[in-house]
């Protein structure tokens, strides 16, 4: 069974989605993603600037076994990377919800309301 | 549902993630591949390699056979309990399996991967004809790998005396029988360590004791970065049908002297020598961040392209390292295609770690 905080929504491709108290939305991956992609040892940051639709690649976590993309769950405009994994990667194994991919000024915040709460993330897992 | 080892049972309590290799359901990990890699180069783990397949070869004429069915020479294995590497090649001189060659008292023992068992013997059972020698499946069998610097000094703590002294004087690339069991000082990792094949009933008993004892069990992802770290081969990945051993780095396992033994694939390799080898194995080094992978391309500066065979980042490193096909002339540069991007990359001898030491 992977951590699903209550207070977070996600997406079915495993970002979480935060909707913080200034209006901006803070993303990163579930602990149920990490389990599944193993040591993560490279992630490749999206750029301060850059403007997403919802479900754009914005960036790829590479593990020993395979790498993947992430998807900005919002639309919006990129204005925090996490360069922290840069120099510690596998900060997203062990804090998942502690280590924060990016952040976006979402042009929708409606937009959040369609992304899966933490039980119907839960059920999409199939936990 | 894939074959399960008779360690299957342990494994999934061990809370291994298991995953299908070569139609095995094996352990990837127990929990996380890097720290068990760390954990073969600067002690020891083991390993359930039982999917592997040992075939014994008995017979008068199984020495005359071996040396007509592969490419490097069984003759010079020169007492029992010496071991070789070698290619089995079909008659165009690509690699059907790769395998650990021993010579024991009552013949000769194989060692294959286990992807490609059942159609090793099918190939060898095709070519015994004229050969007294018989084929032997040893499918009552496990076989444990025990690797990392400490391993034989704890092993042979954990077994009986005969056993124990056998393990102290065995020499690299050594096995012998003790009992009911086989005990070979090889191995697929760049460390020191064990390859332990024993009857499948007593496995189960042997990787518990060797757990209680703080022996952690290893996954084949760790098996995986660990062998690309010590620059070995991996059957299926670096090397195949349509790869000449000359192609492969392995050409010094091909033994072309005493120049009248004819084995399988001789002319057609020797063709490919006479008229020059176009394609090589090289290391791959990305000094940026981020991940070389299979089949990513490489590009050669005014020489060509080639394609990584297997790629991975390597803990002991803590970069990406990669095996790469490229042409022969191919010198110390190259840049490899990640995303659309083009990374430059270091051209090295493909051996990267051995023995706990970064070799480049």
């Amino acid at each position: 069974m992977s951590n699903i905080p209550a207070d977070l929504r996600f997406a079915e491709s495993h970002e979480w989605a935060r909707l913080e108290t200034d209006g901006t939305v803070t993303v990163g991956i579930s602990d149920h993603a990490q389990e599944a992609l193993g040591d993560v040892v490279y992630v490749e940051l999206t750029e301060i600037g850059n403007v997403f639709a919802a479900r754009d690649t914005a960036g790829v976590v590479e593990s020993v076994k395979a790498a993947s993309d992430i998807y900005s769950p919002v639309s919006g405009e990129v204005i925090a990377i996490n360069e922290d994994l840069n120099g510690s990667p596998e900060l997203l194994n062990s804090d998942p919800y502690g280590a924060w991919i990016f952040k976006v000024k979402p042009s929708n915040t409606a937009e959040l309301e369609k992304l899966l709460d933490a039980a119907a993330y839960k059920s999409a897992i199939g936990e | 549902m894939g074959q399960r080892t008779p360690l299957f049972d342990l494994h999934v309590a061990l809370g291994a993630k298991m995953v299908d290799f070569g139609g095995w359901d094996m352990p990837l990990h127990y929990g996380s591949q890097v720290e068990e890699h760390h954990q073969v180069r600067r002690d020891c783990g083991v390993f359930d390699v039982s999917h592997m397949t040992v075939i014994d070869i008995v017979g008068s004429q199984a020495k005359a056979w071996l040396q007509y069915l592969l490419a490097n020479d069984v003759g010079r294995l020169l007492e029992p309990g010496r071991a070789l590497y070698s290619a089995m090649l079909n008659t165009e001189g690509g690699v059907i399996d790769d395998m650990l060659v021993y010579l024991t008292d009552s013949g000769y023992r194989l060692v294959v991967n286990a992807a490609t068992g059942a159609k090793d013997l099918a190939w060898m059972r095709a070519h015994l004809a004229g050969f007294e020698v018989q084929l032997v499946e040893r499918s009552d069998l496990a076989m444990l790998a025990i690797q990392g610097p400490h391993a034989r000094h704890k092993i042979a703590e954990l077994v009986t005396s005969a056993r124990g002294a056998l393990i102290q004087h065995l020499q690299p690339f050594e096995g012998r029988s003790e009992g009911d069991w086989f005990i070979a000082r090889t191995g697929y990792t760049g460390e020191d360590g064990l390859e332990i094949i024993l009857p499948a009933a007593q496995a189960p008993g042997f990787f518990n004791d060797l757990v209680g004892a703080g022996i952690p069990p290893i996954g084949l992802g760790a098996r995986d970065t660990l062998r690309l770290e010590a620059g070995m081969n991996l059957y299926g990945q670096d090397i195949d049908e349509s790869v000449s051993p000359l192609a492969a780095n392995i050409a010094w396992t091909i033994a072309w002297e005493p120049a009248e033994r004819d084995f399988i694939g001789r002319t057609a390799i020797e063709k490919e020598r006479a008229t020059g080898v176009k394609l090589k194995l090289v290391g791959l080094v990305l000094e940026e961040r981020g991940v070389l992978r299979a089949h990513q391309v490489v590009r050669i500066a005014e020489v060509g392209e080639g394609e990584i065979t297997s790629g991975s980042f390597s803990p002991t490193l803590s970069k990406s390292i990669a095996l790469a096909r490229v042409p022969m002339a191919t010198a110390d540069r190259a840049e490899v295609e990640i995303r659309g991007k083009w990374y430059p990359v270091r051209v090295v001898q493909p051996n990267f770690v051995r023995h706990g030491k970064a070799l480049i």
